[in-house]
């Protein structure tokens, strides 16, 4: 089954990272995602700019309005996540504890998914 | 990254609000500073026992705001302190509701706490300092690196501007709304003077500096959360991404500085050139331009051409006249001029910025760009005197460096 893991992290404590920091951490996760790769189990993974490059479009009304900013105003945001083919919810938590530690801090949502669409070509 | 590694991380994010809230506590800079620095020490041995708590910042003030109010009562009367575990013991019904008494007004401490430090009694370089000091929480000695001044120096200035602070009362009840924009005004100016003078630096002292437009950026961004729908924040944070996102461009293995046409694009910085551009856009929607916007503008279409070559000039001529109108000043012109030359040749260029000399005689850049523009014209001898007082009034060795390399293709 195919699950997305998505990342909620305080944006304030992921933007005080030093450049050394932040790029120590993208090379422990490269580590743990090349082994999701080899296995066949990785899917896109995407990190997401800051909050406030965010656009959120309300599309509860005719016309749909559009507000500056994330959909959400939480002490942790989603600033990413990734695709991961697992067998079950187990092997799905042993992924994210996996990544946890290469990403300490903040909070892993797990979420089967529904309908996946790839997508042809890349962007 | 380890537990400590983190923990600073979490302290540093969560520094401008739980000082800004400290601060309107306790109405005073210096027991808002030492409390938030007590609750820090806290944390660093309460944390890794306990787990990090979810909200850093109202762990933060409720320890801080205890702390304090224990020191004062303390020094009236000599009673016992209450041990520490049950002074910061906090369970999360505690924490929730300092979270909720925060929420409405943490928007505006955190905005006090900026707008404090850039007081127009103080001087830009106290401004800087300050700012560094208080919402950044960087050392003292890390300041005086940046500034290239010592330590006890650089104390006595940020003490000078603390005291002038203090006089100036500014006050604590929540801004209108209009005096809530000047704020945001004012700081967002005082944001880009601390970019600029970490930008400002050249390769010698730019590892001392270069964290300043780091912090300057994340200040900005920390900004535009609060004020997620001023075009201008968008601009001046975008302005700030593009720019430094060619910091590892600008300077050649010697030193000297690289101009933007020489610069290696390849060495640009993508990801904050994604995020500046995404700013933009989204400044642009609304309709409201302003100087920032129009120099990121500017920033963005160099960013967005693959080339030197193949640089929109006449769309960046456009916004700088533009930007003239706005908030013309010399050396507003002086850029349009680069603009100017290569879309119209050096002669127009020349006759734009010659009526500027008596304002820009003491520029470094007026007579690097009227020596540039003067050699393109075959007029070498009136170059080389420019670039002469080019380099007499270089700051850094790397300006210096950069112009004699215009004087040695004159002679050569």
């Amino acid at each position: 089954m195919l699950y997305a893991i998505l990342c909620y992290h305080a944006e304030e404590v992921v933007g005080s990272w030093s450049r050394e920091e932040d790029a120590a951490v993208m090379e422990k996760l490269a580590v743990v995602q090349e082994r999701l790769a080899r296995d066949g189990r990785l899917g896109p993974v995407a990190r997401l700019l800051p909050t406030t490059a965010a656009t959120t479009l309300r599309k509860d009304r005719e016309p749909g309005i559009v507000l500056d900013g994330p959909f959400a105003e939480t002490k942790e945001q989603l600033l990413g996540f990734y695709v991961v083919e697992c067998e079950n919810l187990e092997q799905a938590l042993d992924t994210a504890r996996e990544l946890g530690r290469a990403n300490p801090g903040g909070a892993y949502e797990i979420r089967p998914i529904a309908y996946f669409q790839p997508g042809g070509g890349t962007p | 990254m380890t537990d400590l590694d983190w923990m600073h991380a979490a302290l540093a994010g969560a520094r401008p609000r739980a000082v800004g809230a400290l601060l309107r506590y306790f109405r005073d800079l210096d027991t808002a500073e030492e409390a938030f620095q007590e609750a820090s020490l806290r944390a660093l041995t309460h944390w890794p026992r306990q787990g990090p708590p979810r909200d850093p910042a109202a762990w933060l003030i409720l320890v801080g705001r205890n702390v304090a109010l224990d020191a004062g009562r303390r020094s009236r009367r000599e009673t016992p302190l209450p041990p520490d575990e049950v002074l910061s013991d906090l369970d999360d019904a505690e924490a929730a509701l300092t979270e909720r008494l925060d929420e409405s007004h943490y928007r505006d401490d955190i905005l006090r706490l900026l707008f404090i430090c850039c007081h127009p009694d103080l001087p830009a370089t106290q401004q800087i300092a300050l700012a560094l000091r208080i919402v950044s929480g960087l050392s003292v000695r890390r300041i005086a690196r940046a500034f290239l001044v010592g330590e006890t120096a650089m104390e006595q200035r940020i003490t000078r501007a603390k005291a002038r602070v203090a006089q100036a009362r500014v006050p604590f009840e929540a801004p209108g709304p209009v005096e809530r924009a000047e704020r945001v005004a004012a700081v967002a100016a005082m944001l880009y003077l601390v970019f600029n003078e970490g930008y400002s630096a050249d390769r010698e002292s730019s590892p001392a500096r270069a964290p300043l437009c780091d912090e300057a950026i994340r200040l900005g961004r920390l900004l535009l959360r609060l004020f997620p729908a001023e075009p201008e924040i968008m601009g001046l944070v975008a302005l700030m991404l593009l720019q430094h996102a060619r910091a590892a461009a600008r300077f050649s293995p010697d030193g000297s500085v690289v101009l933007l046409d020489a610069q290696d694009r390849r060495l640009w910085d993508g990801r904050m050139i994604a995020e500046g551009l995404a700013l933009l856009d989204k400044a642009m929607r609304h309709r409201a331009p302003g100087p920032y916007q129009v120099q990121a503008a500017i920033a963005a279409l160099h960013a967005r051409s693959p080339a030197a070559e193949e640089t929109d000039w006449a769309q960046i001529d456009r916004l700088y006249a533009t930007l003239e109108i706005m908030q013309g000043s010399p050396v507003v012109t002086l850029n349009r001029a680069v603009a100017v030359a290569k879309l119209r040749g050096p002669a127009e260029a020349l006759a734009l910025i010659e009526p500027l000399a008596p304002r820009l005689s003491g520029y470094f850049y007026f007579f690097g760009v009227k020596g540039a523009l003067l050699s393109q014209l075959g007029r070498s001898d009136e170059a080389r005197t420019a670039f002469d007082r080019a380099i007499a009034l270089a700051t850094t060795a790397a300006e210096a460096a950069h112009i004699r390399q215009h004087l040695d293709r004159l002679r050569g």
